[in-house]
């Protein structure tokens, strides 16, 4: 099975894709005639990225009237901040802290 | 099956520092000079001492030395009990010093095993705590 982070970094991977999902972060709500008119591609190809975003479920799709409506799922991007990314930043900053205990100590 | 599996996942940070290995040595064994740059903490440089790390925001690892080669390589468990899974944690933290010309060459190699989303992996909870006593077997049988 595909890990939930690879499907995720493979989507955002596109920059047409991800440009649709940061715009949705932004803006809120946006059907594919609005998402269209700012991508500089077709709208079968926006609908196309919007699919695969909602695969990935970085997207929701609401039907209202004749329009759908895309949202953003920030809730999908949470496996990327993962304990991977903390643990890092926790050991960067207590190797820093090292590093000056290190000068300070007798030989 | 896959579902089953627990993810693993490992986070290496490196660092050249100006200064030989039995400086850095000291500094990663002796408790008064592991709090001033990690955490609160009664370790001790010997197989099998078990021993806590507090933080200061509260929270208090579980720790045991598995492996103690001076100015060489230190690896203890880093172990984080918590009933919400997304927090809980099983790792191994292994410390290498090799010498270079200017100095210490220092890699922090931290093995964790944690199902990233509970509700996905179900079961996966009981999966990587059975890894953990296959490792801890295999570690034994190393000794």
């Amino acid at each position: 099975m595909e890990q939930a982070h690879e499907i995720l970094f493979r989507t955002l991977a596109d920059p047409t894709r991800r440009a649709i999902f940061e715009r949705l972060c932004r803006e809120g709500d946006q059907t594919v005639g609005a998402l269209t008119a700012q991508a500089g591609v077709s709208q079968p190809a926006v609908s196309k990225h919007l699919g695969v975003l909602k695969q990935a479920g970085l997207v929701r799709d609401r039907p209202q009237g004749r329009q759908t409506h895309y949202s953003a799922q920030l809730g999908a991007l949470a496996p990327l901040v993962d304990w991977t990314h903390r643990m890092e930043g926790f050991w960067e900053d207590r190797f820093d802290d090292l590093e000056d205990l290190l000068k300070r100590m007798d030989q | 099956m896959t579902l089953a599996q627990p993810e693993t996942r490992t986070v290496i940070v490196e660092r050249e520092v100006p200064f030989p290995p039995e400086r850095l040595w000291r500094a990663l064994t002796q408790p008064h000079l592991i709090e001033e740059w990690l955490m609160k903490n009664d370790f001790s440089p010997v197989v099998g001492h078990r021993f806590n790390l507090r933080g200061g925001w509260g929270g208090v690892l579980d720790c045991e030395v598995l492996a103690v080669e001076p100015n060489r390589t230190l690896a203890y468990t880093w172990n984080f009990t918590h009933d919400d899974a997304a927090y809980d944690l099983r790792s191994v933290v292994t410390f290498t010093l090799t010498p270079t010309p200017a100095g210490t060459h220092l890699r922090m190699e931290q093995s964790g095993f944690r199902p990233d989303q509970p509700q996905a992996y179900g079961g996966a909870k009981v999966g990587w705590r059975q890894f953990f006593a296959k490792l801890e077997q295999v570690l034994a049988r190393a000794d």
